[in-house]
């Protein structure tokens, strides 16, 4: 049921968008493998659609968006604290993340 | 469509009078000849700084005798280092009505903010009968900019434009996407669709630009909204970005107040020649609307994941909203909801055609939402480029231009 809250934009992707807001804990499929979701996401955000290592690019409408900072396992969260641009750093209204 | 025909032969789809400061100094009695008109045609913009800057001064010449523009009434301080004489010929040689007020001369605020409610509305009585001719769509010059992106812009309300740039550029329209600063990581891909490989050179030279000024001036083009809506890199917004460009073949470059001289599809590059020297490229949202408009643009296609609730002076702006859930908060800033497509209710190219029908009923004369609102702002900064506002054929605003 929970499928349908993610999209996959592109098969050569390793990231799914998610398109309703989901929970902790709700079933994903990824891939049709199930998964709980680690955290809470929100519509707009990205969860990992396999396990990476850092460094690894985060690949998104089929091209490089960034690259992993650190491990990510399949169904988390990706986002500031994991990832940083390969060009130019980010910033949020509290700190300058990515450098 | 009936379009206002001016005397250059461009067609506009409104008809306005825009009273123009040239200085802070002249603001308040600037913005109090619009408050009292209250007139939705009559309309405020201006430029705040007093130091000389071509670039300022070739954009306002370009807005003055904008399409959508009818006549004008300049408000100057009198000691301000704006060339208000250039200005002023510039709109008389256009055939527009102009008149310029001198604070300094005219007896001080409430005296001059009297005779430019007199002098603006005589000029709005004398443009009513402006001639009406047919607008066909080949007419329009459309631009487009996004606006506090999240992570669903570039999957719904992006792709939804740039389905209905495709379907302008087929009817021979022609179309304008920018912010060389939110196209970077895509560089390459993009230059794969010029319609040369010169231009391809150029459009990554282009981001390259952009790239190193954002470097040099600490941030990129990322708003902390961005993020918060599950943005995580400049790149990743890019791409969502690039979408609204659509599919077509781009023909050419082009740089603030740079007028196409042919139809199709054109990247405006927003980002100042030279090293950093007047700040960021675009201090907010509305000075990219500015540019667009100052090459053109008789219409805005604005899309918001976040959220964003402006219009524009002289040209309406249409809102496209991406994400549903923004939508159900700010409906009443939005014309076009693309986060139907994240629900799964419409598809990309329905919303598409969607968009292209309100450009067309906004052509021929209805309020988008902003503009209905009342929203009209208006921002112009110090900027500088090694060929601003040169839109003769024979000066370089991209390879293809040369022709």
């Amino acid at each position: 049921m929970s499928q349908s809250k993610f999209v996959l934009l592109n098969n050569a992707d390793n990231v799914l968008i998610c398109c309703q807001p989901t929970n902790l804990g709700e079933t994903v499929d990824i891939d049709e493998q199930q998964y709980s979701l680690p955290t809470d996401i929100d519509v707009g955000h990205k969860i990992s659609r396999e396990n990476l290592i850092a460094g690894q690019k985060i690949i998104r409408y089929g091209v490089p968006i960034g690259s992993a900072t650190s491990n990510i396992v399949i169904g988390e969260h990706i986002h500031l604290h994991n990832m940083k641009s390969d060009y130019l750093p980010s910033h949020t209204r509290q700190s300058i993340t990515g450098e | 469509m009936k379009a206002f025909l001016r005397a250059d032969g461009r067609k506009g789809i409104r008809n306005t009078v825009v009273i123009a400061y040239l200085v802070e100094c002249a603001h308040h009695v600037a913005k109090s000849i619009v408050n009292k008109i209250d007139h939705d045609d009559v309309q405020l913009i201006g430029f705040p700084g007093c130091y000389p800057n071509d670039y300022s001064l070739q954009m306002m010449e370009k807005l003055c005798t904008h399409p959508n523009v009818g006549g004008v009434v300049i408000v100057s301080l009198g000691c301000e280092g704006f060339n208000r004489e250039k200005l002023s010929q510039t709109i008389i040689d256009s055939g527009r009505p102009v008149e310029t007020l001198i604070i300094q001369k005219c007896g001080g605020t409430k005296s001059t903010i009297d005779l430019g409610l007199d002098k603006a509305s005589t000029i709005l009585a004398s443009i009513t009968d402006v001639e009406r001719v047919e607008l066909l769509t080949a007419d329009l010059v459309i631009g487009t900019i996004c606006g506090g992106s999240d992570g669903t812009s570039g999957i719904s309300a992006n792709p939804a434009v740039g389905v209905c740039f495709d379907i302008l550029l087929k009817e021979d329209a022609t179309c304008i996407f920018e912010e060389t600063g939110e196209l970077i990581g895509c560089e390459h891909i993009m230059a794969n669709r010029a319609e040369s490989p010169e231009l391809g050179q150029a459009l990554i030279t282009c981001v390259e630009k952009a790239e190193k000024y954002y470097t040099k001036m600490g941030y990129g083009s990322f708003a902390p909204g961005n993020a918060e809506g599950g943005l995580t890199t400049q790149e990743e917004k890019s791409m969502g970005a690039y979408a609204k460009s659509g599919s077509s073949e781009i023909n050419g470059i082009i740089k603030p107040g740079d007028v196409p001289q042919k139809k199709g599809l054109y990247l405006m590059d927003v980002i100042p020649d030279g090293e950093p020297k007047f700040g960021f490229p675009n201090i907010s949202d509305n000075a990219e609307i500015v540019e667009m408009i100052a090459s053109g643009a008789l219409m805005i296609l604005f899309t918001t994941g976040r959220g964003s609730v402006v219009g524009s002076a002289i040209s309406p702006v249409i809102k496209i909203c991406a994400n549903p859930e923004t939508y159900q908060n700010l409906s009443e800033d939005m014309d076009v909801n693309a986060g139907s497509i994240i629900e799964g209710n419409s598809t990309i190219k329905d919303v598409g055609k969607d968009i292209f029908q309100q450009v067309l009923d906004i052509a021929s004369g209805a309020k988008s939402k902003s503009e209905a609102l009342g929203h009209k702002e208006f921002i112009l900064t110090y900027k500088t480029f090694e060929t601003t506002g040169t839109s003769k054929s024979n000066d370089a605003i991209g390879p293809s231009c040369l022709r």
